[in-house]
């Protein structure tokens, strides 16, 4: 928890002088290979890339294997592990008293998809600067392994159940519902996990991304459209992302028509190289059509689905003053006798 | 029309004639625009110095069914509902046949002439008033007829009850003074009314308003504007709600206030977050995110949304994180009666959520208690870090209420124990759970300050936050809750008593039934000769008030405004078992407010005393009984 006097010699530093080692949690205490450990291991690298102040970060979860995965990255963070499916009150809560903050959610798609899907849809029209993680593997871990609702229809338990019901898509359900930045990744894929994560903490407003992460204890075998390999052979990259931060001024060179850019509100870019389609984040129905048709066909279209830099987040349709509400003074906050004198006035 | 002339009436006569003492009903249907003329007819009486109150029994509808509106003037100060009803006005053809066949010998009807009610009963004064062809003669826009047609019985009542028409005309002004067409189209039907009854009907009633100086320096204002002007005084930072009667009026003034006092006036931002939930759990997570932020954050509900807020005001209790909610209490779930009033929650509320839980209960009695109260579970909260309940009612709520003016708070926010460097350099070494100044109540951190950070679960954690599923590190926490709770018997209000002399029986009240016990006490010594003391609760946990006065008494009556007597079954809980014996129990429970006959008549009867005051049920309505006492 505390800052190491001094840093050992030859250690890597970030810009604000820290090492990595200074970005972990406690030790997790999910299934060795679980994705979801992958996927705090780029948290852990993203923040320490991007040079985040810890203390400067809110992290909050519901409930779930992914939910307890906070608890193993920044531990110089307030971290929130609430109820089941409700963490978005929460964030959006502790957003408003103090809107400085830098907020990640970890969600699981059954605290999303099924005893959370209320607040999720509310969550996302709100547009609240969050980043919002599913990590998502179709099933129930802590319970041993019942369906989720974003397991695909035809999927199979382990005992060989089948799934017959389709899924609920949280990537479309986002678009449709109004998050400003949708992606969709793979625990395995560390790559793009990477650039996406750090575009997510760089975009002002709900940035949702599903990250397939394979629970290799309940839900990695055959049959299984959630398993490791079947995700690894079907993940289809609609392009090639990269994350440029504000502070490094480097050019990516490339060929004339070969790249998109989006420009985030601090200045950061994201870069898209063209893979074999000229994939448009920013067109809405466009994403919606191609979520479609790779699920129609079995396969997980991957990287920046959608984006909108521009759209205000639900902290600044507030018109809140710059101070947090939670640092404020009673001097501000409690008016003067004369109100209630005024008050009091009205009511004779 | 013979049968209608009041002249003919048995009890038609000026000679004696009640002086500031009666209730006035207002039928009408829901939707007609008929709360103007009843806050018209209110007001007039406030303002001449006369005690009253208004009972709005409304309808879960937006137009059309049957609603009642009671105003009760009494010179003694008895504000509590009334059970009869000395005057009716009779507008809802629906009810109306009812309505007048349920009142007491004596009472006067003003009503719509063509229902002909007159026929139905000899032994009470009517007075047809033909409303549609009055309304037409003052209104040429028939479009308009249906908003000032009420203002008419307004003018009639005014002559027949003696109350000022300029103080009528005042209260229009006040209320329509914005609008000048509209008033002079008020003006005008009430001056109608007022005119018609004075040209046509040879008695007055048998009631009267008399000038009278009872209310100076007083205002009327409903609870749940008042628990708003509460917050507001607070501080209240982050407000989530979602819309449930009889609760959603708090929030939407507490809107209002916010918007006008607490906007930056250099850069025109607001210094308050307001969010219309999903729903209420959703209210209350974004409560306790607020909360656990450092913001002082409030929802307000009612019963139904309590039951959704089980889950999270468990998490607030376990991770400690203060919460403020108003309970706008009300009857049962779904449909039915969500517009009638009720003290249901008691029990549920103190104890909501799983596990071990429990939670401190604010119970204010009047207007002011709402606005201090509303205060005051700020201050809590913080202080005890948990959820802290202010339950007040329907009644208290929505309807209009006399007061005086509301103190402006003397104390300086109570933030509680929220750790800073000094606090840190002092203890050495911080742990989130640690009791380190013995009362239960640990130091926090803030995010976003250079605090140490920690990491917010439910219950399975030890002094320092950590995750653990010991059983001792579990068992300790529980018994440092416990120790919080017997610090929070200590912060809460404590209870209003009044002890009697000689009295061998106390009663135990609270919330919105005082006003009928002020009353009851009174019926109780005068008819009966029976003596009381009484103690009025404020607060749960209790304070060791509560048993000293049942040790004072032989019998003490817990009256309540609920079946299940569920007050006196957290006192049975609470208290040393030899004391148990001792309690009775009033219940009242049939979505009116309680009034002071039902409850005199119930404590009468088990203490075997005649009922001197053999009073009949009125609507069909059962009276207060001794359900589930010994």
């Amino acid at each position: 928890m505390t800052t190491p006097a001094g840093s050992a010699p030859g250690k890597k530093l970030n810009r604000i002088g820290l090492e990595v080692s200074q970005y972990r949690g406690g030790k997790t205490t999910l299934c060795a290979g679980c994705g979801h450990n992958a996927i705090s291991e780029r948290i852990i690298e993203a923040c320490f890339d991007l040079g985040v102040d810890a203390k400067r970060v809110l992290k909050l979860s519901g409930i779930g294997c992914s939910s307890k995965s906070p608890a193993y990255f920044l531990s110089q963070s307030h971290g929130f592990n609430s109820v089941h499916g409700r963490m978005p009150s929460v964030a959006t809560g502790a957003l408003l008293a103090n809107r400085s903050m830098l907020a990640i959610g970890v969600s699981g798609d059954g605290d999303t998809g099924a005893i959370g899907i209320g607040q999720f849809v509310h969550l996302m029209r709100r547009n609240l600067p969050l980043v919002y993680i599913i990590e998502d593997n179709g099933c129930y871990g802590l319970t041993k392994g019942q369906f989720s609702p974003t397991a695909d229809l035809g999927s199979t338990l382990k005992n060989g159940v089948v799934n017959d019901l389709p899924p609920i898509d949280t990537c479309a359900l986002a678009i449709e519902l109004g998050a400003t930045l949708v992606a969709r990744s793979f625990s395995g894929d560390k790559k793009q996990l990477s650039a996406l994560l750090k575009a997510a903490l760089s975009h002002k407003g709900t940035a949702m991304l599903d990250v397939l992460s394979p629970c290799v204890t309940f839900n990695d075998h055959e049959g299984s459209t959630k398993s490791y390999s079947y995700v690894k052979d079907h993940e289809e990259p609609l392009s090639d992302v990269s994350f440029v931060p504000y502070f490094e001024d480097i050019a990516i060179e490339h060929e004339e028509g070969t790249t998109r850019e989006v420009v985030l509100h601090d200045g950061s870019r994201i870069v898209l190289h063209k893979l074999d389609r000229d994939y448009d984040p920013t067109d809405r129905s466009g994403a919606m059509r191609v979520l479609h048709e790779t699920a129609s066909r079995g396969e997980y279209a991957t990287g920046l689905l959608y984006i909108d830099a521009a759209k205000r987040d639900f902290c600044s349709l507030m018109n809140l003053v710059d101070q947090p509400l939670s640092m404020l003074p009673a001097s501000i906050t409690r008016p003067p006798a004369s109100v209630l004198d005024e008050l009091m006035e009205r009511q004779r | 029309m013979a049968t209608t002339d009041p002249a003919l009436q048995p009890r038609s006569r000026s000679a004696h004639r009640t002086v500031n003492e009666f209730s006035i009903q207002v039928a009408t249907v829901n939707g007609s625009g008929s709360q103007t003329a009843n806050l018209i007819l209110i007001r007039s009486l406030f303002q001449m110095g006369i005690p009253v109150s208004g009972k709005n029994l409304f309808p879960s509808n937006i137009a059309g069914l049957p609603t009642w509106y009671t105003i009760r003037a009494n010179k003694n100060g008895y504000i509590a509902r009334k059970k009869e009803i000395d005057f009716l006005v009779a507008m809802n053809p629906e009810t109306a046949r009812e309505d007048v066949l349920t009142l007491e010998a004596g009472a006067g009807v003003v009503y719509d002439e063509p229902l002909k009610l007159a026929e139905l009963r000899s032994d009470l004064t009517f007075y047809p008033v033909p409303f549609d062809k009055l309304v037409a003669a003052v209104c040429p826009d028939a479009k308009l007829r249906r908003l000032v047609r009420n203002m008419i019985y307004d003018g009639a009542v005014s002559y027949l009850l003696d109350i000022d028409l300029s103080e009528m005309e005042k209260a229009l002004n006040k209320q329509l003074g914005r609008k000048p067409k509209a008033l002079a189209l008020n003006v005008g039907a009430l001056k109608a009314g007022f005119d018609y009854a004075q040209a046509t009907f040879e008695a007055k009633a048998a009631f009267r308003a008399e000038r009278m100086n009872a209310n100076e320096g007083k205002l009327l204002i409903e609870g749940n504007a008042a628990a708003a002007i509460g917050c507001l005084m607070a501080g209240v930072t982050v407000v989530a709600w979602y819309p449930i009667t009889p609760s959603s009026s708090l929030c939407e003034s507490l809107i209002e206030l916010l918007r006008k006092y607490r906007m930056d006036k250099q850069t025109g931002q607001a210094t308050f977050a307001v969010v219309q939930a999903e729903d209420e759990i959703a209210a209350l997570g974004m409560v306790i995110g607020a909360s656990w932020a450092g913001a002082r954050a409030m929802t307000s509900t009612s019963g139904p949304g309590i039951s959704l807020m089980g889950e999270f005001t468990g998490l607030g209790y376990y991770a400690e994180v203060p919460a403020v909610i108003f309970d706008i209490q009300r009857v049962g779930p779904s449909t039915g009666l969500p517009t009638r009033t009720a003290q249901g929650d008691i029990l549920s509320t103190a104890m909501l959520s799983h596990g071990d839980t429990r939670h401190p209960l604010l119970l204010p009695a009047s207007v002011t208690e709402c606005y201090e109260m509303a205060v005051a579970a700020f201050d809590l909260a913080e202080r005890l870090q948990t959820p802290v309940f202010v339950m007040s009612d329907l009644d208290l709520g929505m309807n209009i209420w006399m007061s005086d003016p509301f103190p402006y708070p003397t104390e300086a926010l109570d933030r509680g124990k929220v750790l800073d460097q000094e606090t840190l350099k002092k203890l050495g070494e911080w742990g989130r759970y640690k009791d380190v100044d013995k009362d239960g109540i640990p130091w926090r951190t803030l995010p976003g300050t250079d605090m140490p950070a920690y990491f917010t679960r439910g219950s399975g954690h030890n002094e320092k936050g950590q995750y653990s599923e010991r059983g001792d590190d579990y068992q300790n926490n529980l018994d440092r809750l416990t120790r919080k709770f017997q610090t929070a018997a200590t912060l809460v209000p404590a209870p209003e008593i009044d002890t009697v002399a000689d009295a061998r029986i106390g009663i135990v009240a609270f919330g919105s039934s005082h006003w009928a016990l002020v009353e009851s006490r009174d019926q109780l010594r005068d008819e009966a000769g029976l003596k009381t003391s009484y103690l009025r609760l404020k607060a749960y946990p209790f304070t060791p008030d509560l048993g000293a006065f049942i040790d004072a008494h032989e019998r003490v009556y817990v009256v309540e405004q609920n079946r299940d007597a569920q007050m006196a079954a957290l006192i049975r809980m609470d208290l040393d078992p030899a004391r148990l014996t001792k309690i009775r129990n009033v219940l009242h429970y049939n979505g009116l407010p309680i009034d002071a006959r039902s409850v005199t008549d119930a404590i009468l009867a088990q203490e075997g005393l005649a009922v001197a005051h053999a009073a009949a049920e009125l609507n069909g309505t059962p009276h207060a009984a001794g359900v589930g006492g010994e």
